[in-house]
């Protein structure tokens, strides 16, 4: 391993406990890819994007620096760290992704906003208040931390008057409908993937795409959500010839990608156990998890071309 | 507590018999169901020895040493739940690695 685990739980925890997010970055970034579409504050019915398509290129850095440490002895200190940064956050000083990498980040909720619109679904947003939704953390065991953040998150769906949520990816779906109701008596919010939400309403067919696609299910979709026919029905709908690797729907293979924080080496070896699994059926790849996306992406290093649904969506429906 | 004087050549074992009341305490622990059948553990993408059934195993009899000496295969876990989709018991198998996680970074499970 890396760090000791114990400091890095330790600061992912104190992050949520103390900034809201366990990888704390300005609302003014994180609500940037908001700013040209006009969206409502708040509403019965909000996008809720739980900030992970954001995040994914600082978890990237920080990886980055992880692996950098790893055998010097800058890495004994991990336990000052975790005390320096209760006093201030250190994930802007340690994690600086390019202005392409945050660009790319924000295309997705972008994309997902543009298509709830072209499906005709009336929707607002939080913005400063759409709050990383906790899983990491929750992964990771740190239950009372993650119960006290469920609780902030229900008391502002209350505030705003929400009764739905879209969500984006499948980590916010599965906290959201899975674990917030076990966490927050009472909570009563309905939480659909936007997925589910266009398969039900169904998109303008405005360019229709060819080509052929091999599909990665995501583990939590498949295996908790039962989120597996939506994906498929929406690329063929825009035109795709969706195909399947040999493991798909229910047994899906993992990225690898929840251990990359710990264990980056391992991390690794599933993703290209995976991408050779992906590349033998299509050259061209479909994901719908950020953390797939980018966990799969590395370990292909150009080999297997990879985009998220949305994206491919997206120009379907020319929006 | 001691299983008792090792036989000679054999390992000594220290159980500790409120382990698995303990991980009971943290949340839905069912690993007791588990009926050791090794499905879970031919169908692990990381493909842990001891991940996840040895471990579980090891929880419900209460041998502490060895869950705490598996400390880095349970925080290897990627959650995926690839060995719950075929559990003939039908083991929360995600969820039990994730409470052992929560009871090893407290200071009950790291002493």
């Amino acid at each position: 391993m890396s760090l000791p685990v114990r400091d890095v739980a330790g600061v992912l925890a104190d992050n949520l406990r103390l900034r809201g997010s366990v990888l704390p970055v300005s609302a003014r970034r994180a609500t940037r890819w908001a700013r040209d579409l006009s969206l409502p504050r708040g509403g019965e019915t909000v996008l809720y994007t739980g900030m992970m398509y954001q995040l994914v290129p600082y978890i990237e850095r920080l990886v980055a620096l992880e692996q950098r440490l790893d055998g010097t002895p800058l890495a004994r200190l991990s336990g000052l760290a975790r005390r320096l940064n209760r006093l201030i956050s250190l994930v802007p000083l340690a994690a600086r992704p390019s202005r392409a990498e945050r660009a790319e980040a924000d295309r997705v909720p972008a994309a997902v906003a543009r298509l709830l619109r072209a499906a005709g679904v009336e929707f607002g947003y939080l913005y400063e208040d759409d709050l990383y939704a906790g899983a990491l953390a929750h992964d990771l065991g740190a239950d009372s931390t993650v119960a006290a953040h469920a609780r902030r998150v229900a008391a502002i769906f209350a505030r705003y008057g929400v009764r739905e949520v879209v969500t984006i990816d499948p980590h916010t779906t599965y906290m959201l409908r899975t674990v917030y109701p076990r966490l927050v008596s009472g909570f009563d919010v309905r939480v659909r993937s936007y997925l589910e939400v266009l398969a039900e309403r169904g998109l303008p067919r405005a360019a229709p795409q060819a080509g052929r696609v091999v599909i990665h299910d995501s583990c939590l979709y498949a295996r908790a959500e039962n989120v597996i026919q939506a994906p498929r029905d929406l690329l063929a709908a825009a035109g795709l010839t969706v195909t399947e690797p040999g493991r798909t729907r229910e047994r899906t293979w993992c990225c690898g990608g929840p251990a990359e924080a710990l264990y980056p080496d391992k991390a690794a070896a599933v993703a290209a156990s995976r991408v050779a699994q992906l590349r033998a059926v299509a050259p061209d790849c479909v994901t719908m998890c950020p953390i797939c996306l980018v966990n799969l992406r590395k370990a292909a290093n150009g080999t297997l071309r990879l985009r998220d649904i949305s994206e491919y969506l997206r120009e379907g429906a020319a929006c | 507590m001691s299983a008792g004087a090792p036989n000679p050549g054999t390992a000594r074992l220290v159980v500790r018999p409120d382990l698995a009341a303990e991980l009971h305490q943290l949340g839905d622990f069912d690993a007791e169901a588990c009926m050791n059948c090794g499905v879970c553990t031919a169908t692990c993408p990381l493909g842990i020895d001891v991940l996840p059934r040895r471990v579980l195993r090891d929880a419900v009899l209460g041998l502490d040493d060895r869950v705490r000496a598996a400390g880095e295969a349970v925080f290897s876990c990627l959650l995926c739940r690839a060995c719950e989709a075929d559990c003939p018991a039908g083991v929360h198998i995600s969820e039990d690695v994730r409470l052992l996680r929560r009871w090893l970074l407290t200071e009950e499970g790291s002493r």
